[in-house]
C-alpha cells in the first residue's frame, strides 16, 4: 500500500518524547514539499505506558495510520518497545534504536525478567539495524536528555531529505535555550 | 500559511476563524486539546466547566446572547449534556452555535464506544464529520453558518484518530461583520413551555427536511467517479481508509452525515454496480441506505465493534471474496513474547498509599473515572468497579442496600475532585439523604489529573490560569449534610490506615478527603527538591514488602543478596517516602 509514501512508526514508553520527535519529523517533511499525516494515541498510554507514532510523508498521504507490515522505518526509543512493534515493519525495513532498557511493572515487581536477546532477535529479523547509544553520544553532545535528537539524527540519514530542512524544522520546534546541544545532537546522529 | 495542526488544533483555529466568541467544555480525551488551544485566540472566551451539561448551557446562553459559541466534549459527555441539547434542538440559536463530539472507537481511552451519530438522529441536529485536520477547520468554519442558516445547533464529530492526527492544514484570516451580541427578548422561541414547544416541533422537522435536500448540492458531500464496479459511501477517517485500499473504487463521501442526502445517494447507487458502506461502529448509513430501498452491503462483512484500519477493512472484503483492494505484504516479523507495558500511576503519586491502605482492608471499592482507575492494576488492586464519571458513590449506597451488615463495611467509594464535582456530588446528597452507611474517599489532588491535568472549581485557577475562588470541599460536603468529614495525608500510612479503618465501621454517611496535590502540578512544590529515597544494601532482607505499592521507582533486582534486593531509581523517585513506612526492617532512607 506504499504507493510513494514513506511510512515511519516511532515507539518507546509514555513520557520520551517521542510525540515531539514525531513533530520534528512531520515539520522537516512538510517543509521539504511533501504531504504528512501523523497519528498516535494519548491518554491512557501516558504515565509510562508503550506508545506509538505513526508519521507518513509522500505526494498525496491518505490515512493516518501505518498499515500492518508496511513500515519502512521503525524508531525505537527504548529496546522491548521496539521489539514489541516489529511486525509494523516491512519486510527488509530499516530499524534505529536507542540501547535503552526501561523495565515494565510486572518486571519492577520481580514477576517476570527483562527478556534477554532483544539486540540479537531484532538484527536476526532485520538486519538494517542501527543501535545507538544515545545517552552516552547525547553526554558528548552536551546533555544526556538530548538522546532523542541523536537518534532522529541517525534516522535523518535514511531518508533522502535535505539536510537544511531538518536543521530548519529543529530550529522551529526546539527552544533556543536548548538549540545549540541538539543541533549538535542531531549532526552526531546523522553521521552514524 | 501552512501548519500541521492536529484535528483538535484545527477545530480551535476554525472557530477563532468563524469569529466564535465563546468556548466552554469538561475536559475528555480525545476532545481536552480542542479548548487548550483556543486560549490561544483572545477573542474567544475559554473556560473549563464542571460538567458537559453546564459546559452545554453557558455555550446555549452564549447563542441566545447573539454571540458564536464552541462546545466541546468527549462521547460519553454527550450522555450528560444530553437534556439541553434534546431542547437546543427546539429552540435553535441565535448566535451560531457548534457541538463537538470526539467519538473513541477502540476506547483508547474510554469506558464504551458509543456512535454519537445516532445522538444527532436522536436530538434531530445536522451532524458533520470532518475526515482530516484541513476539514476540521473547515468544517468547523461552515458548521458556525450552518448554524445560523438554519436556525440549529450542530454537531461537529471527531474520532480519536481524526482528533489526535495531524496534517497540512491551510489556515485564512477570521470573518468580519458579524453582529454585535446584545440581549434580545424572544419567549416564544427561546421559553420551551409546551404551548411554545409544540409550535417549534413542526419548525424542525422542516429544517431537517431542507437540510436534507440542501446535502445533495453541498461541497461536503462528494461524488467521486472512478472504477464503477464498486461504488463505496463513507465518511471521516473511514474515507482515508478506503482511498488507501481502493484508489480505483467510486466514493461517496459524505461530510454531512445527519441527515443524509438521500437524492445524492439514490444518484451514487444509480452509477455504480454494487453498493457498500464503510463505517466505524453502528450501521448508522447503512440502515437508512437500506430504508430507502437500496441494496448496500456493510456490517455483514465490516466489524461493529473497534475502530477500523485500512487493513481491518481489506481483510474484510477479501473475506467476502470481493476483488479491488490493494493487498498489503505481510510482514515477516515473529510477534514477540514480551511483557506487557500498561500505565502506572506516577511515582509521587498521593493515591498510591490510599489504594495500597484499601487493597490491606480488603474494601470492596466502587471507583470512578480518572488516574485513580489505575488502582485497579496490581499490585494495588483495589477497584471492583467502575461505570461513569460520578457513579461510584450511588453505586457504593446501592450496594450497601442489599449487603448484610457485616458488608457494609466493607464498601467504600473514591472518586476525584474533578469528578466529584462532575457528578459525583449528586450521588453524595443521595447517599446522605438516604443514610447509606459506605464511606466516600474523594481523592482531591486539586487536578483533573487524568486528561492531562487541567483545571477545575476546586483548583483555584481558571483554564486561563488566572487565580480564582476555590471550591471549599469540607465545607461542600457539610452543607450536603454529611456529619462526618475527616482530612487525611495520603502520604501517612499509619493516620490513612487508621482513619479510613474508622469510618468504614461507622454505619453512618462519612467522607475523607486526601489533601495531597497531584505530583505533575506544575505551580505546587510537593515535596522537598532533591530528596529521594535508598534502599540500604545491608539492611534490605528481599521481603518484597515495598513492591506491594507498585512504585515505577522501585525495582526488584533478583539477582542480588540471597533473596535478591530492591533498588530505587533516583532519577524516577521524588522523595514521597511512601515506601519507607513499608519496609520493617529500614533499609528505606533517605538520601540528598
Ligand atoms: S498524574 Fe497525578 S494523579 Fe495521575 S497518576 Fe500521576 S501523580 Fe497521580
Ligand atoms: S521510591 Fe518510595 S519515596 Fe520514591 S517515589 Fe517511590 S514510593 Fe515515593
Amino acid at each position: 500500500m506504499s504507493g510513494g509514501i514513506t511510512n515511519i512508526l516511532l515507539v518507546g514508553v509514555g513520557g520520551q518524547g517521542i510525540l515531539l520527535a514525531s513533530e520534528i519529523l512531520s515539520e522537516t517533511f512538510m517543509l521539504a514539499g511533501f504531504d504528512v499525516k501523523k497519528s498516535e494515541i494519548h491518554g491512557m498510554s501516558q504515565r509510562g505506558g508503550s506508545v506509538v507514532s505513526h508519521v507518513r510523508y509522500g505526494k498525496e498521504v491518505f490515512s493516518p495510520i501505518v498499515p500492518e507490515g508496511q513500515g519502512d522505518i521503525l524508531f525505537g526509543f527504548e529496546l522491548m518497545e521496539t521489539s514489541r512493534y516489529l511486525s509494523l515493519l516491512k519486510p527488509g525495513g530499516t530499524v534505529v534504536a536507542n540501547d535503552l532498557r526501561i523495565a515494565s511493572p510486572s518486571i519492577l515487581m520481580g514477576k517476570e525478567s527483562y527478556p534477554e536477546g532483544l539486540v540479537e532477535g531484532i538484527r536476526e529479523q532485520f538486519p538494517d539495524f542501527l543501535l545507538v547509544d544515545g545517552h552516552k553520544l547525547a553526554s558528548e553532545a552536551g546533555n544526556a536528555r538530548a538522546a532523542n535528537t541523536v537518534l532522529l539524527g541517525a534516522v535523518s540519514k535514511r531518508l533522502d531529505i535535505d539536510e537544511k530542512f531538518w536543521l530548519e524544522a529543529l530550529q522551529k520546534m526546539v527552544p533556543p535555550k536548548a538549540l545549540e546541544i541538539n543541533r549538535k545532537a542531531f549532526l552526531m546522529g546523522r553521521s552514524l | 500559511m501552512k501548519e500541521i495542526l492536529s484535528g483538535n488544533e484545527a477545530i480551535a483555529r476554525g472557530a477563532y476563524e468563524a469569529g466564535c466568541r465563546v468556548a466552554c467544555a469538561y475536559p475528555g480525551t480525545p476532545s481536552t486539546e480542542i479548548l487548550e488551544n483556543t486560549i490561544n485566540y483572545k477573542e474567544i472566551n475559554s473556560s473549563w466547566a464542571p460538567n458537559e451539561k453546564v459546559a452545554l448551557e453557558v455555550a446555549i446562553g452564549a447563542s441566545f446572547g447573539g454571540g458564536r459559541a464552541l462546545c466541546t466534549m468527549k462521547h460519553v459527555g454527550v450522555n450528560v449534556a444530553a437534556d439541553p441539547l434534546f431542547t437546543l434542538s427546539y429552540t435553535g440559536v441565535n448566535g451560531g452555535l457548534v457541538l463537538v463530539t470526539a467519538d473513541d472507537p477502540e476506547m483508547h481511552s474510554s469506558q464504551n464506544e458509543q456512535d454519537n451519530r445516532n445522538y444527532a438522529k436522536f436530538a434531530k441536529v445536522p451532524m458533520l464529520e470532518p475526515s482530516d485536520s484541513e476539514e476540521c477547520l473547515q468544517f468547523t468554519r461552515l458548521a458556525f453558518e450552518l448554524s445560523e442558516q438554519y436556525d440549529t445547533p450542530v454537531m461537529l464529530r471527531t474520532t480519536t484518530r481524526i482528533s489526535h492526527s495531524k496534517s497540512v492544514v491551510e489556515l485564512a484570516e477570521p470573518v468580519t461583520g458579524l453582529p454585535q451580541p446584545q440581549l434580545v427578548r424572544n419567549a416564544a422561541k427561546l421559553v420551551m413551555l409546551p404551548g411554545n414547544a409544540r409550535v417549534r416541533h413542526p419548525l424542525v422537522e422542516e429544517r431537517m427536511s431542507k437540510l436534507a435536500e440542501a446535502g445533495a448540492s453541498m461541497a461536503i458531500n462528494r461524488l467521486e467517479l472512478r472504477d464503477t464496479s464498486i461504488g463505496i459511501i463513507t465518511s471521516g477517517a473511514c474515507y482515508q481508509y478506503v482511498r488507501e485500499v481502493f484508489p480505483e473504487a467510486s466514493t461517496l463521501k459524505l461530510g454531512m452525515v445527519h441527515p443524509l442526502p438521500q437524492t445524492l445517494i439514490r444518484d451514487f447507487a444509480s452509477r455504480v454496480e454494487r453498493l457498500f458502506v464503510v463505517e466505524e461502529l453502528d450501521p448508522f448509513i447503512e440502515d437508512q441506505v437500506k430504508a430507502m430501498g437500496l441494496a448496500i452491503t456493510g456490517k455483514e462483512i465490516l466489524p461493529i465493534c473497534g475502530e477500523l484500519t485500512p487493513e481491518r477493512i481489506q481483510k474484510a472484503f477479501a473475506a467476502a471474496g470481493i476483488q479491488g483492494a490493494i493487498v498489503a505484504s505481510s510482514s515477516t516479523a515473529e510477534p514477540a513474547k514480551l511483557p506487557p507495558r500498561p500505565p502506572n500511576m506516577c511515582p509521587g503519586c498521593p493515591h498510591r498509599g490510599v489504594f495500597y491502605t484499601l487493597n490491606q482492608l480488603k474494601a470492596y471499592v466502587t471507583g470512578d473515572i480518572g488516574c485513580y482507575t489505575l488502582g485497579f492494576m496490581p499490585p494495588l488492586s483495589a477497584m471492583d468497579t467502575c461505570v461513569c464519571m460520578g457513579a461510584s458513590v450511588g453505586m457504593a449506597t446501592g450496594v450497601t442496600k442489599v449487603v448484610s451488615s457485616e458488608e457494609q463495611k466493607k464498601v467504600v467509594a473514591v472518586i476525584g475532585d474533578s469528578t466529584f464535582l462532575h457528578t459525583g456530588i449528586n450521588g453524595l446528597m443521595d447517599m446522605v439523604y438516604n443514610q447509606s452507611p459506605a464511606t466516600l474517599i474523594i481523592l482531591d489532588n486539586r487536578i483533573t489529573a487524568m486528561t492531562g491535568r487541567q483545571d477545575n472549581p476546586a483548583s483555584g485557577f481558571t483554564l486561563m490560569d488566572d487565580p480564582t475562588h476555590r471550591v471549599d470541599l469540607p465545607l461542600l460536603c457539610k452543607a450536603v449534610g454529611v456529619q462526618h468529614i475527616r482530612l487525611i495525608d495520603p502520604f501517612d500510612l499509619e493516620q490513612t490506615r487508621k482513619v479510613i479503618q474508622e469510618e468504614m465501621n461507622r454505619p453512618e454517611p462519612s467522607v475523607i478527603i486526601t489533601d495531597k496535590p497531584c505530583v505533575l502540578i506544575k505551580r505546587e512544590g510537593v515535596f522537598e527538591k532533591g530528596i529521594v529515597l535508598e534502599v540500604d544494601e545491608e539492611g534490605c532482607v528481599g521481603c518484597r514488602a515495598c513492591l506491594k505499592i507498585g512504585c515505577p521507582a522501585i525495582e526488584w533486582r533478583p539477582g542480588e543478596g540471597q533473596r535478591g534486593k530492591a533498588y530505587i531509581e533516583p532519577l524516577l523517585c521524588t522523595g514521597c517516602d511512601v515506601c519507607r513506612q513499608l519496609c520493617k526492617f529500614n533499609a528505606i532512607g533517605r538520601s540528598k
